[in-house]
């Protein structure tokens, strides 16, 4: 038997404990060679490490432990029509046929369940406590909101776990951030992440998996879990992970790939040991006070260029060291914005709601709370994209489709569009976007896009307003936590 | 994977922090299905205008660091997504060493997989490797990793530290499935007990006769 139980002897951390039970061994060098449970696939990280496998005539280890499914290159809109752009068209088919030459499970482009891989894994019940989970994408930290150690990889480590089911990988050190006490008004998960990101900066967390802990933590539903783990990379940090609980197990009951009969016990008794000992060491302990948090949007071209929504663009005079103010001198230069000027009187051209970060029912049902009823701004173009098809049919059988469109959103088809705009739904250069997504790098939108990351209900509020705005403004108190 | 023991080379400076990876590769070269020809998108944005025309001043479009083999850049080197575009990129204009404050982690990765060697230099040390670089006729660096030491332009020799399992990786060019592939047996003992522990990640999976020991 594996070690899954916690055994009596010195505390352990929830990291330590998924990584000790797989390890397959400790090599030498100081790597150790880790066993991956899942490993999830999309078109773009892929192509080579086929071809690699190709190259050598190996085989996939464990076919069945693999899931693949297009996101980032596929059409928002007419999908009937297949994919444009000839290479976006060509990676996909090479996808499509990979899986089918090593029989990987697949997800094909017209399935009703295609969607975002960090949307979809989760919602199949392929994510769950105690795996050990990558793809070729850095946004797997996701999946560590189940208690999964779950991480992005490179294409030639794509290869290695195809080839092996295993990665020769080192064991990072371990982070605790405690946040406790009730959300403010108007805050979500993805609020806690942006001062999560804005406190320990854009490289804060690498070298370590963080662990989320403390009563906020525990108060989120899987879908605000998920957003905050998202996130997670936009701090350096591969993996982030939450101790999981009924909140967990609940989500994970009952779906496709979940342990069903007499196993779903057995798994309850192992995901039930999944948390970290008391009188575990953390190598690093952050604590934030979630009275603190306020609705954030950023200012510049990092994660951790983040502001309240009720503060001004900072005066890169004022910055703490001359590296800093080098980087926000830039960044304001990319943003066209002025030091000094209040944040809501910042026009927004366009607005995403969409992307792993924000893609899911419980984001569109919150923004659709804000626009009920309303219009959206003349000169803004807003756009919904559901990270899946099921959270497209969901959303649509609660009326969501129809509250954005009768307020003037573009109602799409699930994948990555704007987050990264591989598939074309780019802002222009110049154009300001309000985005629910999780990078503004320079460019990332488009070339030359300005992108200001907020929260769903945020970028509702910035729809409408056509500037950026404080939703608390259109919340009644009785929408308390939109 | 091509070995790495010792590379002298003109060395290029980016002196911005943060570098992510949208801005070595932008998306748009995402889409090959090809490790090589990436070259071209190698900073894109930084090196071209909006119309496709160099810009004169990016350092990478002027000579003699056209020929770069090595980069010198700001903290936080490649971070941002796990897009392994970013180090063919690198690898492709001719980049074998990069050499910053800090590095993210999956792209640290990425680069031990590519052979280009990644040299994380405390701050004063890359400000005494810039000050030479600016005064040389030819502004060469010498990296070697069989003495972990870098000469700058003058002869003044720098030491830096790598740890010793990339170290190895990078002289020997290693494959490294090759080698987790010989460790078969200890893979599929795991996988046993892993089956035996946690069956319902193993449900329909028919139990290959040659990994049961
Ligand atoms: S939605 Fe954005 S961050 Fe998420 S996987 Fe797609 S491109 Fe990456």
């Amino acid at each position: 038997m594996l070690d899954t139980i916690a055994s009596a002897g010195e505390p352990r951390t929830l990291h330590a404990k998924l990584w000790d039970s797989h390890v397959v061994t400790e090599r030498d060098d100081g790597t150790t060679l880790l066993y991956i449970d899942r490993h999830l696939v999309h078109e773009v990280t892929s192509p080579q490490a086929f071809s690699g496998l190709a190259l050598a005539r190996r085989p996939v280890a464990r076919p069945e432990a693999t899931f693949a499914v297009p996101d980032h290159n596929v059409p928002t809109i007419d999908r009937r029509l297949g994919i444009k752009n000839a290479l976006s068209r060509r990676q996909v088919e090479v996808l499509e046929l990979n899986c089918k030459t090593h029989r990987i499970p697949f997800i094909r482009l017209d399935d009703a369940l295609q969607g975002i891989v960090h949307v979809i894994g989760p919602e199949l019940g392929l994510t769950q406590p105690g795996v050990t989970m990558v793809c070729g994408d850095s946004h797997t930290s996701t999946h560590g909101a189940f208690g999964a150690l779950a991480f992005g990889i490179g294409t030639s480590e794509v290869e290695h776990v195809l080839a092996t089911q295993t990665l020769v990988t080192k064991r990072a050190k371990s982070m605790r951030v405690t946040i406790d006490g009730e959300l403010p008004f108007g805050c979500s998960a993805k609020d806690l992440a942006l001062a999560v990101v804005g406190r320990l900066g854009v490289a804060g967390g690498t070298g370590y998996v963080i662990e989320y802990a403390g009563s906020t933590v525990r108060s989120l539903s899987m879908e605000g879990r998920m957003t905050l783990c998202n996130m997670n990379i936009e701090c350096g940090s591969s993996s982030g992970i939450i101790a999981p609980d009924e909140t967990t197990f609940d989500y994970v009951r009952s779906r496709e790939h979940a342990p069903s009969g007499g196993e779903w016990q057995s798994a309850l008794d192992w995901w039930g040991s999944l948390r970290s000992d008391d009188g575990a060491v953390f190598d690093a302990e952050v604590h934030i006070d979630a009275a603190t948090i306020a609705p954030y949007v950023t200012w510049g071209t990092l994660p951790d260029q983040v502001a309240p929504i009720d503060g001004r663009v900072p005066d890169p005079a004022d910055a703490p060291n001359e590296l800093q103010r080098q980087a926000q001198e830039r960044a304001l230069a990319y943003m066209g914005l002025e030091p000094g000027l209040p944040l809501t009187s910042v026009p927004i051209d366009v607005v995403f709601i969409g992307s792993c970060t924000n893609g899911r029912i419980e984001d569109l049902r919150a923004a659709a709370g804000v626009v009920a009823g309303r219009k959206v701004s003349k000169h803004v173009r807003a756009m919904v994209v559901p990270g899946s098809g099921r959270v497209k049919a969901q959303a649509e059988a609660e009326g969501l489709d129809k509250i954005f469109l009768s307020a003037g959103f573009e109602w799409r088809e699930p994948g990555c569009s704007m987050c990264l705009g591989m598939n074309g739904d780019l802002a222009e250069a110049g154009q300001r976007c309000a985005s629910t997504s999780n990078r503004n790098f320079e460019g990332r939108q488009g070339r030359g896009a300005r992108t200001h990351l907020l929260s769903p209900v945020m970028a509702a509020a910035a729809a409408l307003d056509g500037r950026l705005s404080d939703v608390r403004r259109h919340l009644g108190r009785d929408r308390l936590h939109g | 994977m091509d070995k790495f023991t010792q590379l002298r080379g003109v060395a290029a400076v980016l002196p911005q922090a943060n570098v992510d990876t949208d801005q070595i590769i932008p998306k748009q070269f995402l889409t090959t299905t090809e490790r090589t020809g990436l070259g071209k998108g190698l900073f894109y944005e930084l090196r071209y205008d909006p119309q496709g025309v160099e810009i004169a001043d990016f350092e990478l479009n002027r000579e003699p660091f056209r020929q770069a083999r090595i980069l010198v850049a700001g903290e936080n080197f490649g971070c941002g997504s796990s897009r392994e575009h970013a180090v063919w990129a690198l690898l492709d204009f001719g980049i074998r060493c990069v050499i910053a404050p800090s590095f993210a982690a999956i792209f640290q990765n990425n680069c031990l997989k590519n052979g280009i060697l990644l040299i994380a230099l405390p701050p004063e040390a890359i400000e005494r490797c810039l000050a030479a670089l600016q005064e040389a006729n030819l502004p060469e660096l010498d990296v070697d990793l069989e003495r972990r030491q870098i000469t700058l332009p003058g002869g003044t020799a720098l030491p830096f530290q790598v740890d010793e399992g990339s170290r190895t990786r990078l002289l020997e060019g290693l494959d490294d499935i090759e080698a987790t592939l010989r460790q078969a047996d200890e893979i599929a003992r795991y996988a046993g007990r892993s089956r035996q522990s946690f069956p319902w990640l193993w449900r329909g999976e028919s139990q290959p006769a040659a990994t049961e020991t």
